[in-house]
């Protein structure tokens, strides 16, 4: 719109201390009760450890994902954070440390690695070509190494383009991603499939990778939104980035946070209408037992709340409740993802009810501690702007 | 009667509106507008608006009418037809929430509308002074336009005119209206717009009515009541007694019937009735099955008198006594159709075949608990 051209002005500054002054210590207290918490209890253990894996799935693919889904769209309002959703992506490179305790211990978590149990069993019987060990060791080292040369795909070319200006790196990129997209959609639907509908091996719903996905976008916009208050607020960013892109950051959590519901609902209305005893089975131990409760507030936690929050304008314009809004939104995935996951250790540890203790709390602190140092570890001493991006005048422009 | 109602600017380039438009609101006008082609991003910063009321109205709208359609929705499953569908409770809510949805966002956008239209452009009044003027057609091609009214308290015709020159407008037209154009009330009962009104609604129904009771008509399936025939209970002119069905001749004999003779005769039945069917062991196992049926829970299952029903019910006499072994076949036949003391008949219910594959099934039993000599070789 604006034909003048702006001098961008841009300071390389150092990262907060936070990231590591938090991270670290998160990170440790993490280690170490994950550590504990695989000889005291390892059953709970790793399902606490699906959990994480999950949320950093989500942060870190969710990253790669809105980098790619910028480039496909051609979109200019989010160039200058495209950068830091970049270095967020390199969260994803966690992911073995999460995956590799799940995968050594796969026998007390998936009951479709019971050898005996299968062979009795025609529905896991006919399953087993996809569900066997082999195969699924195939899937996650596949899925990590596809994506992770995605993301130094990108991250190498974006910081080429911070010299060299060109427009024909927008182009490749562009073309880069229509190939990610289709890549992307059948990787984290076969995550969601793999750690946690195969927890239930005998359920089936067709919806649940895209359940997952709403989920994935919301929260990786949260962290992302987050980051960006974060260095606006330090500094690190320039100063023409305003309301108005935290409107567009705002809106979109917003979108998704209806899409969940949308998602959500549709696998339980149709699953309840239907009232076939091989899909309803899923819902009854999250209906019994005090899951009863938790069902009911994820209908406010991961919706009501979080619409309520981001549906005034000012609220997605004002940082303060904007970060509000980004907390909660990542917490609700928390919890969402708690309420897939640990109804099914209620029924392979034999015990009742939903549980919650330091076990939890450390693998929450794991995540927050991978989330906090790996985002320092990539974006520590680099451009946090992609300051060669020929849309970056226009993108600081934007109006909406 | 013509009056001033505001200078209009016009600028060329999307720039110049917003830079124009800045200016104007940075000069402290308020009864202004700006006038554009397409909407501009950004317009509402530089002219300095509030955020809009709009989306209050709609959410109140949308939520107060998915209170009601959950409320009509409850009323009519619960209070005027409670019907149970598909073994779901009466009040479905995950059914009913698609509905909600739905009814949330339709109300939603058209009464918006309706509320944008009644208090933003005071309809039914369709005039507005800026209508057929040059300023009106240029903006809605391709340039770009602001009009500041003459009601704004800061408003002097050569001040304005000299204000919008300086922010480099290429174009300013004074606007005139008529006072009385603008104004007039239009009345919702006046007799033109009352008889239009009551025409249309004639015309609708008369030409409904004719397209789907007459052009279309289609018989309703009417589930095979009105049959084309004379049916059994029916009555008909066609005879002189109104009845629809005849009465048969006399000694008429429907087909594969066979008429009981002895009736009123026992020793008859019993010296003229021979088996016709040979005891093979098709015969026997649908005698059997018969035995078991309407004979076991009075007689027993070996016809010793000794059922489940003992004591409870007028006993069945065993089928092994003297008296029966030395019955004919005819004069079992006979009391297995008429009945005899408190045993009823069983000729409506067991078919003739059935009745002398039972006699010959209590013979074979009769034979089995009293077996001669021979038999044992």
């Amino acid at each position: 719109m604006s034909n003048h051209e702006t001098k961008i002005n841009y300071i390389k500054k150092d990262l907060p201390k936070g990231f590591l002054k938090f991270g670290l210590p998160l990170l440790i207290i993490g280690i170490v009760s994950a550590f504990i918490a695989y000889q005291v209890d390892p059953m709970r253990a790793s399902f606490n450890n699906i959990i994480s894996l999950l949320l950093i799935v989500s942060v870190g693919l969710g990253a790669i994902f809105l980098v790619a889904l910028e480039h496909i769209a051609g979109a200019v309002w989010s160039v200058p954070f495209r950068r830091i959703a970049e270095h967020q992506g390199f969260i994803f490179l966690a992911t073995p440390l999460l995956a590799l305790p799940i995968l050594f211990n796969m026998h007390d978590i998936y009951e479709w690695t019971h050898l005996n149990v299968v062979v009795n069993d025609p529905i896991l019987y006919q399953k087993s070509p996809y569900l066997n060990t082999e195969f699924f060791y195939a899937r996650s080292i596949g899925i990590f190494v596809v994506m992770s040369i995605f993301l130094f795909t990108y991250l190498r070319n974006s910081t080429r383009q911070d010299t060299t200006q060109s427009q024909k790196t927008t182009k490749i990129n562009a073309l880069i991603s229509a190939v990610f997209m289709p890549l992307f959609a059948i990787s984290i639907t076969m995550v969601a499939i793999d750690y946690a509908m195969s927890l239930e091996p005998h359920w089936f719903s067709t919806i649940f990778g895209v359940y997952y996905f709403a989920g994935t976008f919301a929260t990786a916009m949260a962290v992302l939104t987050l980051l960006t208050l974060k260095l606006k607020s330090n500094g690190n960013l320039l100063k023409e980035i305003n309301g108005n892109h935290y409107y567009s950051m705002g809106g979109l959590m917003f979108a998704f946070t209806a899409f969940w519901m949308y998602m959500a609902f549709s696998q339980y209305m149709l699953i309840w209408y239907a009232n076939i005893p091989e899909e309803t089975f899923w819902f009854l131990p999250r209906m019994e037992n005090g899951w009863e409760y938790l069902s009911i507030g994820l209908i406010f936690i991961k919706f009501i709340i979080p619409f309520g929050l981001l549906l005034n304008r000012n609220s997605k314009m004002n940082p303060s409740r904007l970060k509000l809004a980004a907390f909660w939104i990542i917490g609700a995935h928390i919890y969402d993802m708690y309420w897939l996951v640990m109804p099914t250790y209620n029924r392979m540890s034999g015990t009742e009810g939903p549980v919650f203790g330091w076990i939890e709390l450390g693998f929450i602190s794991l995540s927050a501690g991978i989330i906090l140092v790996f985002y320092y570890l990539a974006a520590n001493k680099k451009n946090h702007i992609p300051i060669g991006d020929p849309k970056l005048n226009r993108a600081l422009d934007f109006r909406i | 009667m013509s009056k001033l109602y505001s200078v209009a600017a016009l600028f060329k380039t999307p720039d110049d509106i917003m830079h124009a438009a800045s200016k104007v609101a940075d000069a402290g006008y308020e009864k202004y507008d700006v006038n554009t082609p397409y909407p501009i991003h950004g317009m509402d910063g530089a002219m300095k608006l509030k955020s809009s009321k709009m989306g209050y109205y709609t959410i109140t709208i949308g939520l107060t009418c998915m209170s009601l359609m959950l409320f009509f929705m409850y009323w009519v499953y619960n209070i005027d037809y409670p019907q149970v569908i598909g073994g779901k409770p009466l009040f479905p809510l995950p059914a009913f929430v698609p509905i909600m949805f739905e009814i949330t966002i339709l109300t939603g956008a058209v009464l918006t509308v309706a509320v944008m239209l009644i208090f933003y452009f005071k309809f039914p009044n369709n005039a507005h002074p800026l209508h057929d003027s040059s300023y009106m057609k240029a903006v809605s091609s391709d340039k770009f336009g602001v009009n500041i009214e003459a009601v704004d308290p800061k408003f002097d015709l050569d001040k304005v005119k000299a204000f919008l020159a300086s922010i480099g407008a290429y174009q300013i037209d004074e606007i005139y209206f008529d006072e009385e154009e603008v104004n007039t009330k239009h009345k919702i009962l006046d007799s033109k717009f009352v008889i239009g009104m009551f025409l249309i609604a004639g015309f609708t129904s008369i030409s409904v009515y004719l397209h789907m009771n007459k052009a279309l008509y289609l018989p309703p399936f009417d589930w095979m009541l009105l049959q084309h025939k004379v049916t059994a209970q029916d009555h008909s002119d066609f005879f002189k007694n109104g009845i629809s069905s005849r009465e048969p001749v006399e000694g008429t004999v429907a087909r594969g019937f066979m008429p009981y003779l002895y009736s009123e005769d026992p020793d008859g039945a019993s010296d003229n009735l021979v088996n016709p069917f040979v005891a093979d062991e098709e015969n026997i196992a649908l005698g059997k099955k018969k035995y078991l049926t309407y004979c076991s829970p009075c007689h027993g299952d070996l016809a010793k008198g000794d059922s489940r029903l003992n004591g409870q019910f007028p006993n069945g006499p065993t089928l092994h006594s003297d008296k029966l072994l030395s019955w004919t076949d005819g004069r079992i036949y006979h009391v297995i159709t008429e009945g005899q003391n408190v045993m009823p008949g069983y000729k409506k219910t067991v078919t003739r075949k059935e009745r002398w594959a039972i006699v010959n099934y209590v013979r074979k039993l009769q034979r089995a608990l009293d077996a001669k000599e021979e038999d044992m070789q």
